[in-house]
């Protein structure tokens, strides 16, 4: 225990978050992306052939597909060596993620609860100790219900166990193939975990379905795969990820979502996410939307050393809308790179993109976006809206807004704002009473306020936390 | 009783050496009424500015007091001997709006996405608690005074913090907006996002209203509004005197506003210095004879 304490003080992130794992870990792969690696995997996973089969053909592409080097201003991952990355550690069963006690937990993770104003129970929940008790019960209460309309929400290995119809009819097939870009190709030969969520025909699941609890208890894996199908005149909105801090082994993520939206339904995906500083968060998220169907994506992306994310909606059918409003914020030595892709393929479809980010400490954002409008797309329409925060002159935004009309009957705005913190602002709420940390705060708070309105309050409440502790930089 | 204090006070941007006020001498007292008067760029709104602790100007001369009595703040705080008297070029905005000045803004800042009730209840009990430790002991200071997290949606701030919470400042809020006449739909909107000059004016009176200041610094509050709006501009400002004993400097080019706000002190400025001073008598003056007249007579020329 001492030689534990001793090791989780380093300094070198790193090197602690590795340690960590390892311990816990039962099942771990060996380094690198072979196909022994990958065979592995889904022998340890006891799963079907066919979904072996698709894992290697990812491999295989992957290994064909050369590294996104040359995108002007894009985040920087020659750092990154894939073939150092252990792609699979599933963790010990009884132990899991966790540690065994609280005080077991690094000082860094501890006190980012304690900063978040996250409960105990809470706390142990999203730490993974002692979890499983509470957070399987309330797991298991909120799946009943849904069961009984015919809604599925299990975990993505299960699913593929349990839904194999659905999942090969949709798993990276339509929605992101893995020939889409190397990191789809890299998740689909080692993708792990996840949610699989099922909407039938016709149903409403009122409140949100949270991968809140469940990611942690379950030990979240870094290549985790979200699959959504929402039918026909369903409504669903599905949050993912936590607002605590991502202390994974891996210094990259690449997970995947693919979103299957049926006619008339209506799905919205939110998600809070924050990453160690030493992550490189490489994912991709895509939704199909059929006639007169919904998409609303809400994210916020915080931590990681580079993030490079730019969810996608295929506006297939006639009518369908989507809607993006994301929000980054960057820190130093990091750059988050992301944005929105949609593609109007037929008439009278309509988008909107509203992505703020926030820069400070010499960090780096940028706003990169593709909307197509196919020829033939007429009476479509589009706005989108880029605002950039800076706090300081070291600090970096750049907006890279690629517009791709192909139909003239269209209706195409955008609009996009950098700005530093105003220093009138500053005086202004300073001569007000508020001291120069809560003025800022407050601009800022005001600033995400389009997202934080969007997400259930428990989110909205930690991702200002988080803002807050991002910018008084005792966020580890 | 309070009163602010301004002695020879010197000031130049501070970026630059251009001097801007070059002696201004002043007192304003609680329950009083100045107009400070003068034509554009004669360093009405520097002073003003010097006065909240503005970072553009760099005072090279002169003090800015602030003096209390011990019953300024109620029988909450004690203020010892020692603390009666301020210097508030030693202290920061947000320390000097604690004490009691108010700034009211020609052009006061847009914050998007902060509500008017959030913002104003944050304020008010930054203010309070500011305020508690500018009259504490240095030793007595209570450190664990750790913030635990919002408990309501994080645009209504935290309810665990500060003196005022939700309930009791809303009621405070509707009081003070129905006194101004004020549509209740204001306290849901932004703060001054989207509000017109008017309204913004309005929301200046609101926020002295509710942040109680001993000494309030109204720039110009009177320009661009029309003359329904400057009534009720008006009556606003009446009432922080009549009813808090609100000490007013009401800077204005024009002697409009005092129609509906009578100075009991007028004061002509010119090029960085108070040149003249008299009574409401004074601004009638000005009104038919304009500021070369003054400057005849201070400087002697023809």
């Amino acid at each position: 225990m001492s030689s534990d304490q001793d090791h989780l003080k380093e300094t070198d992130t790193e090197a602690r978050f590795e340690f960590k794992k390892e311990e816990n870990s039962a099942v771990r792969s060996g380094k690198g992306l072979t196909e022994e690696v990958i065979r592995m995997i889904s022998e340890d996973k006891d799963e079907p052939e066919w979904m072996l089969e698709r894992r290697l053909r990812a491999l295989k592409q992957y290994h064909n597909m050369p590294m996104p080097t040359d995108w002007p201003g894009q985040p920087d991952l020659t750092e990154l060596d894939i073939e150092e990355i252990v792609p699979y550690i599933r963790p010990d069963v009884d132990k899991r993620e966790g540690v065994d006690d609280w005080t077991e937990l690094p000082d860094e993770i501890k006190d980012t609860f304690d900063k978040l104003g996250i409960p105990e129970a809470e706390k142990n929940a999203l730490s993974g100790v002692g979890a499983q008790y509470e957070s399987e019960v309330v797991y298991q209460n909120m799946q009943e219900q849904w069961e009984e309309k015919g809604v599925v929400f299990m975990n993505m290995d299960r699913a593929v166990k349990e839904h194999p119809e659905l999942v090969k009819e949709y798993f990276m097939t339509t929605c992101v193939p893995p020939s889409d870009n190397k990191f789809a190709a890299l998740h689909g030969a080692v993708w792990s975990g996840g949610s699989f969520v099922y909407i039938p025909e016709d149903v409403t699941v009122e409140m949100p379905v949270q991968a809140y609890f469940r990611m942690n208890s379950e030990g979240m894996g870094q290549f985790e795969h979200t699959l959504i199908v929402a039918e026909e005149g369903s409504e669903v909105h599905y949050i993912e990820g936590c607002s605590a801090p991502k202390y994974g082994a891996h210094n990259l993520h690449s997970g995947c979502v693919e979103v299957f939206v049926g006619e008339d339904a209506h799905v919205q995906y939110s998600t809070v996410q924050n990453w160690s500083k030493n992550t490189f968060n490489l994912n991709t998220k895509r939704a199909i939307c059929e006639e007169n169907a919904t998409m609303e994506w809400v994210s916020g992306s915080m931590g990681s050393k580079a993030t490079m994310l730019y969810p996608c909606t295929i506006l297939k059918g006639r009518g369908a809308t989507d809607t993006h409003i994301t929000i980054a914020f960057a820190g130093e030595g990091q750059n988050i790179d992301t944005g929105a892709k949609v593609y109007h393929n037929a008439p009278e479809t309509s988008s909107t993109i509203e992505s703020k980010s926030i820069s400070k400490d010499g960090g780096r954002t940028n706003y990169r976006g593709l909307v197509h409008i196919a020829d033939g797309a007429e009476n479509s329409s589009t706005a989108v809206e880029c605002d950039a925060l800076m706090f300081d002159n070291e600090s970096t935004s750049d907006t890279m807004p690629y517009m791709e009309i192909e139909e003239s009957k269209v209706d195409v705005a955008h609009e996009a704002t950098v700005g530093k913190i105003g220093d009138e602002d500053i005086f202004y709420l300073q001569s007000r009473g508020l001291d120069d940390d809560d003025a800022k705060k407050m601009i800022v708070a005001g600033f995400i306020e389009p997202i934080t309105e969007e997400l259930p309050i428990e989110y909205a409440v930690e991702l200002n936390r988080l803002i807050e502790l991002e910018m008084e930089g005792s966020l580890g | 009783m309070a009163r602010l204090e301004l002695r020879n006070l010197h000031a130049e941007v501070a970026e630059g050496d251009e001097k801007i006020l070059e002696g201004v001498s002043l007192e304003v007292e609680s329950g009083e009424i100045h107009a400070l008067m003068g034509p554009n760029g004669s360093g009405k709104s520097t002073t003003a500015k010097v006065i909240a602790g503005h970072p553009a100007y760099e005072v090279t001369d002169g003090e800015v007091l602030l003096h209390l009595e011990d019953e300024e703040f109620g029988a909450d705080i004690e203020i010892d001997e020692d603390q009666r008297t301020w210097d508030l070029l030693d202290l920061e905005p947000n320390e000097r709006a604690a004490l009691g000045i108010f700034l009211a803004f020609q052009y006061p800042a847009e914050i998007d996405g902060v509500t008017m009730t959030n913002f104003l209840r944050t304020a008010l009990n930054a203010k309070i608690e500011e305020r508690e430790e500018l009259f504490e002991d240095d030793e007595g200071i209570d450190e664990d005074d750790e913030d635990d997290g919002f408990e309501t949606s994080p645009m209504e701030g935290n309810v665990d913090e500060g003196e005022v919470g939700v309930a009791e400042f809303q009621q405070i809020l509707q009081e003070k907006m129905e006194q101004l006449d004020m549509d209740e739909k204001f306290a849901q909107r932004y703060l001054n996002a989207g509000f017109s000059g008017g309204e913004k004016k309005q929301n200046e009176v609101l926020q002295a209203a509710i942040l109680e200041p001993s000494v309030a610094v109204l720039d110009e509050i009177d320009s661009g509004l029309d003359i329904d709006r400057l009534q009720d501009v008006s009556n606003g400002i009446n009432a922080l005197r009549d009813e808090q004993g609100t000490g007013v400097l009401q800077i204005t080019h024009y002697q409009r506003i005092l129609d509906y706000v009578e100075p009991d002190h007028v004061h002509v400025m010119l090029d960085g210095q108070i040149a003249k001073s008299g009574g409401p008598e004074l601004a009638e003056e000005l009104e038919d004879k304009g500021y070369d007249w003054v400057r005849d007579e201070v400087y002697g020329t023809a």
